[in-house]
This record gives structure tokens, C-alpha cells and sequence, in this order.
């Protein structure tokens, strides 16, 4: 008698065992653009190694913040953090996935990739329209060895709402007064001049094939595309060049235990190796999910994805987090999200 | 046997019961017409009403696009897809014309099918293949080449150089209206050859007869005879300009701007959903953006009932003066 109770309760363990697994065969994301070409290597090796495999649809930041208020997925994903009275008011906890850079990017005849320097405040201004031409005393004076042609700028900016427009946008304001006033910083802006271009391939493109072009692009596409780049004058008064480590320093300076929902923008930050346009791309999940197995499987992998996956970050030249803060965010996953399993 | 059938008078009946069947299948795809777009209208007010209750007439009458103050005004997207598709009749209108004339009236026999067939294939081409066409070919052209002739030699000129001032970018409002006009070439001139065709040989012939030249015939004759049919190709291209998406997106500059000059960047309103609509946050800016669909609906449906009104007046004025 009791070893066919003991059967049937072996038998309905496995039918919830099986039941567990079914729900978890796939995870379900979506958000932003940014960070996909690494969600989407991440979730392949995940895939290969447990079974388990990622389904993100990479729609934008926008569109991320959407679809997880919607709960028509278990993450979503966004390189705009949200305030922590948003995520209390939605019942959501936000926590960083990886850390990239932005970079501009020029098309001037004569001039390859390193060997512009520019800072904020220049920017700005060509962003607001003041500096039109490129051989302007201000771009001179930053490149006294350059050669400048007089050729019209045409400054390029991302058409659809980004975190990468976020991101720059957030940049330009913390550097010019009037920038912040004029133009303001979020996902998509009224830029007062210029072209504007969809995704970072969109940008990319318009910014190779038009004369005298300048734009903004995750910082993969400037390098996979052999894009001139220019370097920056960071809040030390220090030029940086774009690469991981410059990247590392804005984040390493970062006071993230401190910050409430790990609401921290990287751009602007101190430090003299600090790359002035850094930022973290977020991921969303609720703090009382509807479906815990589902939100335990999607922590998962970012866990693994933690602890396995920062070599193929660097291969595609974004930062993993650092490992204090990893530690904070598994506290984090343990503390505040309710009903699931230990990670 | 079909005369025993129809004697028979079960036979009869279920005959009656399949045609009323058959009717009423009909009817209901007919209806089913209607009822999409009924709801379509309605949807597109409902989601555009926040905006509509919100702004008021102001969102018709504004330039301003700015998601960081949430103030949204139509006027730039409906401007630049006004003055698109403005261009892009300007240009293809007048060559469709010559192709449709040519491959009529004047064109070799052995030469007609194989030009007749290439139009028909360039109507085929996606619509996002005249858009990278436009991005990676035209455009840098432009840029090089054309633009910097037009601001060096129209722009001095009083009032229409202002349209042609400016730095010289390869994109814009200019190249938008250009690569429109070559997508709706090959709708107007097919639709324009083949009423041509209809225009009977005896017509033509009595022109001839009458001594009239080629020259004659084409303008008192065919066009007079095919001016609805015309008019009718014409509206064809100008319905498919208004709502055309990716290929202007490629090459407009999506910018929400109003320029004094043609070769600046501008936007459309279709252009304009298909950049924000998957990004944007926020029950207003989603409802504006709606709000803009319901223009463009708006917009695409005066054209066709304009469309039509005039092509009325036309029989009529046709039919009064036979």
C-alpha cells in the first residue's frame, strides 16, 4: 500500500517536474536594441548548454517598458532605468544586464578614425544647429593639427525612440545649459537640425555615405563597420578614446549600492580614463510574478550569464558588470522578488 | 437531361436554395468591405481621441514634435507628405504621359511588348528596394553632384531659389519626392496606356483622314477621349505616393521640420509611425501617432472622393456636350 502511495507521489512529482520544465523551455523578452547582439549570443550558448532557450524581441526600450507593464513577457529590457517610484508604482524590479558605450562617429574628407577630438559642449552645439560648418574656430581649436574642409555638417540622429538616443541625449544635457533647456534627454527628442536615421544600422549607413556626416552609434557598430570615430574630452578635462576600458572606468566610478533600483546613468561620469557616453542596459521583471517559474528561469540565465558570460561580452566589446556589483544583484533577486526558488 | 432537371421541381428548389446561398455569400464579402473599413475608421479615431481631446485644432496647426514635453503637432508630416507627393506627380506625370503616348501612338510594333512588360515589372519591384536604391545610390549623387548645381544656381534666384537653399545632404524632402515619382511611374503609365488603347481606331482614323498630323491626333483626340482615364491613373499614383512608407523613410531625413527648402529634411506621416510607433512611451504620443494614421486616412480618402467628384462633373460635362 504504501509503495503505490510512494509511487504516485513519485509520479506526480515528475508530472510537476515535467509541468516546470514545459513552462520554462523558453524564455520570453523584449526591449531594447542595444544590448541585443549579446542577449542573442548569450541565450545561444545557453541553449546549447541546458536547453533552455531565449525568445527576445528586440523592439527598443520603449517598447520593452511596454510589453512588461502589458506582462506579455517575463523580462523586459530597457537602457533607460526607470525611477524607483515608477518601479514601485508598477510593482517592478530593475537591475543591470551589461554596460556598452556610445560613440561618435564623423564623415570628413581626410580624417580617419582616432584622430578627431571633440567634447560636449562642441557636440552640443552641432546638435543644436550653432556650429554648421566643419572647419568652425571651435572644432579648429580642438584639432589644431587637423585640416578641416569647409564643408556643410550634417549631423545624424536616431530617428526611432533608442536608449542610445537616451543616452547621448543624456550626455548633451548634463554638458550644455541650453541643450537640457532647448532639446532634454530621453528615448526620442525634438532635435532642432539634422537627419534622422532608423537603428544604429540607419545611422551607420547615412553617416558613411553622406559628406561631412556626424552621428552617434553603439559603440560595436562603429568598430564591426571600421567607422572614423572621434575621440572625447571627458569630465576630467581628459581625452578618452571609445574602448572597454574606457568603458570600465565610467562604471567602475559608478555608485550603484547607493542607488535605489540601481537607477545610475554612467554618462558624464568622473574619473580620468571615464568614457563620457557609457550606460548599462536594464532588465525589467516583477517583484510578485504571475508566472515564478517562468521569472526563476529568466533570472537563471542571467545568472549564468553572469557568471559564464563575460568573455563573449568582451568579444563583442560591451562590459560585463563588475563582481561586487553581481553580488548585489543576486541580494537583490533574493530580497525582493517573491515566490520563487533560490537562484 | 439539364431540361428534366429543371422540371423537377426538388430539383428546382434546392437550385433556388444555392442561388439564395450564393447571394448571401456574396453579400457578406461585400459587407465584410464595409465593415473593415468602418472599423478601421473607428479604431483610428479611438486611439487618436486622447490626442484630438488633448491638443484640439493646435494638433493640426503645429510644427512642434517633442516626446520630452509631450506636445505633438501634425503639421510637419503633413506637410512633407503633401509636397512629396506634390513632387512626385510633377515629375512622373509628365514622362508616364510620354511612355503611355509612345508605347500607343508612336512606338514600333516589336518595341511595344518588351517596354510594356519592363514597366509592368518596375511595378512589382518592393517598395524597400527604391528605398535602398535611394539611400545608397541616389542620394550620394545628389549630394555631390546636383544639389550643390541647384544651390549654386537656382538658389540666387529670387523666390524659387528659396526652395533650393541650404546644405546639400542627399536626403530630404528633394530626394523623397524624386524616388516617389519613379515608384508611381509605372502605375500611371500603365493605367494611362491602357486607356489609350481604348480610344477606337475609327476616332483616330477620321483624325487622320480629316489631315490631321500625329501631333493633333494625340491632343484632340486620344487625350480628350481618355481624360477620365487619365485622371484615374493619375489619382492611382498619387493614392500609392501618400502612403508610401519604407522607401521614404530611407531617404526624407525624418525630420520633424518644416524647411523653407526642398533639399532639407522633412517627414512624412507614414514615415514618421513606422520610426516611433514601436518606441514610443506614453498614452499621448501613441495616440498621436494615431492620430496622424487617421490624417493620412483622412487625407488618402478626400483625394479619392476628389477623385471621383471630378471624374462625375467630367462624364457629365462629356455626356451634355455629345
Amino acid at each position: 500500500m504504501s509503495s503505490i502511495n510512494a509511487q504516485r507521489v513519485l509520479l506526480v512529482l515528475s508530472a510537476v517536474a515535467l509541468g516546470a520544465a514545459a513552462t520554462v523551455a523558453e524564455i520570453s523578452g523584449a526591449g531594447a536594441t542595444f544590448p541585443y547582439p549579446i542577449y542573442s549570443k548569450w541565450a545561444d550558448a545557453y541553449k546549447q548548454q541546458t536547453g533552455i532557450g531565449l525568445n527576445y524581441q528586440s523592439i527598443g526600450s520603449g517598447g520593452g517598458i511596454k510589453q512588461i507593464k502589458a506582462k506579455t513577457v517575463t523580462f523586459g529590457a530597457s537602457d533607460m532605468p526607470l525611477e524607483a517610484a515608477e518601479l514601485q508604482a508598477a510593482g517592478l524590479v530593475q537591475f543591470p544586464a551589461i554596460i556598452g558605450g556610445v560613440v561618435p562617429v564623423v564623415n570628413v574628407k581626410g580624417v580617419q578614425g582616432g584622430q578627431m577630438l571633440l567634447d560636449g559642449a562642441t557636440m552640443a552645439s552641432i546638435y543644436l544647429g550653432e556650429i554648421t560648418m566643419w572647419n568652425d574656430p571651435r572644432i579648429r581649436k580642438l584639432n589644431p593639427s587637423l585640416n578641416l574642409p569647409a564643408t556643410a555638417i550634417a549631423p545624424i540622429y536616431r530617428s526611432d525612440g533608442s536608449g542610445t538616443n537616451f543616452l547621448f541625449s543624456n550626455y548633451l544635457s548634463s554638458v550644455s545649459a541650453k541643450f537640457k533647456e532647448t532639446v532634454g534627454a530621453a528615448t526620442a527628442v525634438q532635435w532642432p537640425v539634422g537627419i534622422g536615421a532608423k537603428g544604429n544600422e540607419g545611422v551607420a549607413n547615412m553617416t558613411t555615405q553622406t559628406d561631412g556626416a556626424i552621428g552617434y552609434v553603439e559603440y560595436a557598430y562603429a568598430k564591426q563597420n571600421r567607422m572614423a570615430y572621434a575621440d572625447l574630452m571627458n569630465a576630467a578635462a581628459r581625452k578618452v578614446a571609445p574602448d572597454a576600458e574606457t568603458f570600465q572606468a565610467a562604471a567602475a566610478n559608478a555608485d550603484w549600492a547607493h542607488a535605489a533600483g540601481y537607477h545610475v546613468i554612467l554618462t558624464n561620469q568622473p574619473g580620468e580614463k571615464s568614457w563620457p557616453i557609457t550606460g548599462a542596459s536594464f532588465i525589467l521583471v516583477y517583484a510578485v510574478p504571475a508566472n515564478p517559474g517562468a521569472t526563476a528561469a529568466a533570472l537563471k540565465f542571467f545568472d549564468w550569464a553572469f557568471r559564464s558570460g563575460s568573455k563573449m561580452a568582451s568579444d563583442l566589446d560591451y562590459v560585463p558588470l563588475p563582481e561586487s556589483l553581481v553580488t548585489q544583484i543576486r541580494n537583490t533577486w533574493k530580497t525582493q522578488i517573491k515566490g520563487i526558488p533560490a537562484i | 437531361m439539364n431540361a428534366v432537371a429543371a422540371i423537377d421541381p426538388t430539383h428546382a428548389a434546392s437550385q433556388r436554395l444555392r442561388e439564395r446561398a450564393f447571394r448571401a455569400a456574396t453579400f457578406a464579402a461585400a459587407l465584410l468591405v464595409l465593415l473593415l473599413l468602418g472599423g478601421v475608421a473607428v479604431s483610428l479615431l479611438a486611439g487618436s481621441w486622447p490626442a484630438f481631446s488633448h491638443f484640439k485644432l493646435a494638433f493640426l496647426t503645429r510644427e512642434i514634435w517633442n516626446p520630452v514635453t509631450d506636445q505633438y503637432g501634425a503639421l510637419a508630416p503633413v506637410y512633407g507628405t503633401l509636397v512629396t507627393s506634390l513632387l512626385a506627380l510633377l515629375l512622373a506625370v509628365p514622362v508616364s504621359f510620354g511612355i503611355a503616348i509612345f508605347l500607343t501612338e508612336l512606338a514600333p510594333v516589336w518595341l511595344k511588348r518588351p517596354v510594356g512588360v519592363a514597366i509592368e515589372l518596375l511595378a512589382a519591384v518592393p517598395s524597400i528596394i527604391y528605398g535602398i536604391w535611394g539611400l545608397f545610390v541616389l542620394a550620394p549623387v545628389l549630394q555631390r553632384h546636383v544639389q550643390p548645381w541647384l544651390i549654386d544656381h537656382v538658389g540666387p534666384v529670387p523666390l524659387l531659389g528659396k526652395l533650393f537653399q541650404g546644405p546639400p545632404f542627399g536626403i530630404g524632402v528633394f530626394t523623397a519626392g524624386f524616388v516617389l515619382g519613379i515608384m508611381v511611374i509605372p502605375f500611371i503609365s500603365a493605367v494611362m496606356r491602357d486607356v489609350f488603347e481604348t480610344v477606337p481606331d475609327v476616332l483616330k482614323e477620321s483624325g487622320y483622314g480629316l489631315g490631321a498630323t500625329t501631333w493633333e491626333v494625340i491632343w484632340q483626340v486620344v487625350v480628350p477621349y481618355a481624360r477620365t482615364g487619365i485622371i484615374g491613373g493619375i489619382m492611382l499614383g498619387l493614392g500609392r505616393a501618400l502612403g508610401e512608407t519604407m522607401a521614404v523613410t530611407f531617404v526624407i531625413g525624418n525630420a520633424h521640420r518644416i524647411g523653407s527648402s526642398l533639399l532639407a529634411p522633412g517627414t512624412t506621416i507614414s514615415a514618421s509611425i513606422a520610426n516611433e510607433f514601436a518606441e514610443a512611451v506614453g498614452a499621448l504620443y501613441t495616440s498621436s501617432l494615431i492620430g496622424l494614421g487617421a490624417l493620412l486616412f483622412f487625407i488618402t480618402f478626400s483625394v479619392i472622393a476628389a477623385a471621383r467628384l471630378l471624374l462625375m462633373r467630367l462624364t457629365r460635362k462629356a455626356l451634355s456636350t455629345a
